[in-house]
């Protein structure tokens, strides 16, 4: 595997060159160490399309998202405004995100803050360039008639009306794409949005992981696809509660992608 | 005579009395704060012709939408015959519009006749469906008593206001026959139902019995009309009137973007702003106490959180759509709803009664809503995306959480540690700011 090229915007403009887009990994993707790996196999995607990006790095912080779901407007407006100072300085116009939540706030939530720039999720990005050919998946590698579910993540789905950008992508895997009987518009939550995901769950009597991931071993998957870290996080330990992790593993789409396009 | 002019003290009551408690109610939804829907004209329309009018969002489950609609459109096509009856009422003549329009009549009574068929049925199924099938969302705390017996008034309404309608028509259907009727002539209405039904069911009666019969019809369908009008402002079933403005006003934007205080924004623009002098005497002379962060009454939240109060039918698809009620926590969407609207109709009725400034020591949240409630929510939308009749609980949900972190620094533990992270290093676990690339060399 070659070294992954992962520039930041300051170095890039060091050397006088300027992003074509920018990654906004996000808290999850820079720290968490399950979903690491996936902000690395959408590096790994854009390295292999030779895509000219960078990250923030050192500079990127919190979108505030889970501020503001808490509650906390100061503290969101805080990160707002000092994220969308620096994002200007940089000039950025194009951001893909490797999670719904920051992909939801910078896109619907700073324009109004006086933010501009466009805002894709990576599974859009991801969608466009096999479309436009520049990735070229030869089959779907070890996941050729497997059976997929794809949990769609709140954020993504019903907040921002993605769909078809994920399934459009895992249809090139030549996997069997199955549907939970509560999928896209009607689909359950993962129990980790609101800021959930940073407290214990009010009580009841059941975690609301644990009702998902039954959902979706209802329909036999050999993988249940993910667009989200959280969601990730979230579902990997309902596999985990049903001792199931041999036979269902959790990935992100673009952990599959890359995995099947043998990057 | 003294029947057209009972008819006409009846009217002007039933409608007089109806616009007396909606101008109640506007004035209470009127109590909210202030938000901009007056743009996007074209695309509102046309989400209320598809949403309120069409229903749309009502076919996410087939069997309740089949039969809602039977109900719905029968009563959009008996609205029609309102007309008739109110000119009857007035004229003291009998079908008016039957020698007007000929055949149009004949066709259109007779699909009201169908219609009504299928509404009874509908009716019959709705009165089990709350009664004894066991629907886990009608069974939910929130419903019991008035909400309970509410949704089978309605029921009972409809049921006596189609009997009516049948006794109305089949009775003067037998007299026509004979050549009794009102109607000069003899022969048959041909009306689809009551022309089949008549020879069955009113041929014993002899001609009197049949006159009454045909005006204990035509009086109860207009006095259940009446009752019903009035009784919709303090019923869920206000939701045929509220369901075209509330859908009309409702958030076209991606669910979820939410609104940003412009008062924290400016608090926090003055704070970074190296110029801004703190101890300055306020120049703006429009400068006003900034309002409350959040909401912790109804009167802190917008006038559509309070229109959607008023608009929701308590069908609790919300609710059953909600993972946190699904998994047994305390929330359900459905009864954020109910309690807005249940506190905002009592503090109406106290600035009614004791003035404008009146102060009962109760608020929305603490009194009726609790905060294991609204910490239970995922903002997941899918209480937002269910509502056949666009109602947003999460805005209030939110508002809600606003008013309790932000005015009371009230907060789950968990959550303060996360909202001190985000604000020394900038995400909401403790790992340094300048680690955040460390994880491309790991």
């Amino acid at each position: 595997m070659s070294k992954l090229r992962v520039p930041t915007v300051k170095e890039m403009i060091d050397n006088n060159e300027r992003p074509e887009i920018l990654f906004w990994v996000g808290c999850a993707g820079s720290f968490d160490d399950r979903a690491k790996k996936i902000s690395k196999a959408i590096v790994k995607i854009l390295n292999y399309c030779n895509i000219k990006f960078a990250i923030l790095g050192p500079e990127e912080s919190c979108t505030g998202d889970p501020a503001k779901r808490a509650g906390n407007e100061f503290a969101f407006m805080m990160q707002a405004i000092k994220n969308i100072e620096l994002l200007k300085g940089y000039d950025i116009q194009k951001i893909v995100t490797g999670c719904p939540h920051c992909f939801n706030t910078l896109k619907n939530e700073y324009p109004e803050l006086g933010a501009d720039f466009e805002v894709v999720h990576h599974t859009q990005l991801i969608n466009q360039l096999i479309r436009e050919g520049r990735l070229l998946l030869k089959g779907g590698g070890k996941f050729d008639g497997k059976k997929i579910t794809f949990h769609d993540p709140c954020y993504l789905g019903r907040a921002n009306d993605v769909y078809e950008a994920p399934r459009e992508v895992l249809e090139k895997l030549d996997a069997e794409l199955v549907e939970m009987k509560k999928s896209k518009a009607n689909g359950l939550c993962c129990g980790a949005g609101g800021a959930q995901m940073f407290k214990e769950a009010e009580k009841g009597n059941k975690e609301i992981n644990i009702e998902r991931t039954e959902q979706a071993m209802e329909v036999k998957p050999d993988y249940i696809a993910t667009g989200c870290p959280f969601c990730n996080t979230m579902m990997t330990d309902g596999v985990k509660f049903f001792e199931k992790e041999e036979k269902i593993k959790v990935l992100d789409i673009a952990e599959l992608i890359a995995n099947a396009a043998d990057l | 005579m003294i029947s057209q002019l009972v008819f006409a003290f009846l009217l002007i009551v039933g409608f007089g009395f109806f616009s007396f408690n909606i101008s109640k109610i506007r004035k209470n939804i009127s109590l909210g704060k202030p938000l901009d829907r007056s743009d996007k004209k074209a695309q509102r329309i046309k989400t209320t012709l598809l949403v309120a009018l069409g229903q749309k969002k009502m076919f996410q489950r087939l069997l309740p939408a089949f039969l809602h609609l039977f109900i719905y459109v029968a009563f959009l096509f008996t609205s029609t015959e309102l007309i008739e009856i109110i000119a009857d009422g007035l004229y003291g003549s009998h079908r008016f519009f039957l020698s007007k329009i000929g055949w149009v009549y004949t066709l259109l009574i007779s699909t009201i006749e169908v219609l009504s068929v299928l509404a009874f049925v509908s009716t019959l199924y709705f009165l089990a469906r709350r009664n004894l099938l066991q629907v886990p969302r009608f069974k939910m705390s929130e419903m019991n008593g008035w909400p309970k017996l509410d949704g089978n008034i309605i029921l009972y309404l409809e049921i006596v206001l189609l009997i009516c309608v049948f006794t109305m028509n089949g009775a003067d259907e037998a007299l026509f026959l004979q050549g009794k009727s009102h109607v000069a002539g003899s022969g048959s209405f041909g009306f689809l139902i009551s022309s089949f039904t008549a020879p069955y069911f009113f041929n014993y009666f002899d001609i009197e019995t049949l006159i009454i019969l045909e005006r204990i019809g035509w009086w109860g369908h207009i006095l259940v009309v009446f009752g019903f009008l009035n009784y919709l402002p303090y019923s869920k079933h206000f939701h045929i009137v509220m369901a075209f403005p509330n859908t009309y006003y409702s958030n076209l934007n991606s669910k979820g973007g939410f609104n940003n205080l412009s008062s924290v924004k400016d608090e926090v623009v003055k704070m970074f702003d190296p110029n801004f002098d703190p101890y300055a005497t306020p120049t703006d002379e429009n400068q006003t106490v900034p309002d409350r962060f959040g909401a912790k009454d109804v009167e802190d939240l917008t006038w559509k959180s309070l229109m959607d109060a008023y608009t929701c039918t308590e069908c609790g698809r919300c609710t059953s759509a909600c993972p946190a009620s699904q998994t047994g926590k305390l929330l359900s969407p459905r009864k954020i709803i109910m309690d807005t609207r249940d506190r905002l109709e009592e503090v109406g009725q106290n600035k009614r009664i004791h003035g404008q400034d009146y102060n009962d020591n109760k608020s929305l949240l603490g009194d009726y809503i609790s905060e294991e409630e609204i910490w239970a929510c995922t903002s997941c939308n899918a209480c937002v995306q269910e509502c056949p009749v666009s109602i947003d609980p999460l805005s209030i949900i939110i508002d809600l959480r606003r008013y309790l972190v932000m005015e009371e620094s009230k907060v789950p533990s968990e959550l303060a540690g996360m909202l001190t992270n985000i604000e020394n290093n900038g995400a909401p676990w403790q790992f340094a700011q300048a680690d955040r690339k460390n994880w491309v060399e790991e």
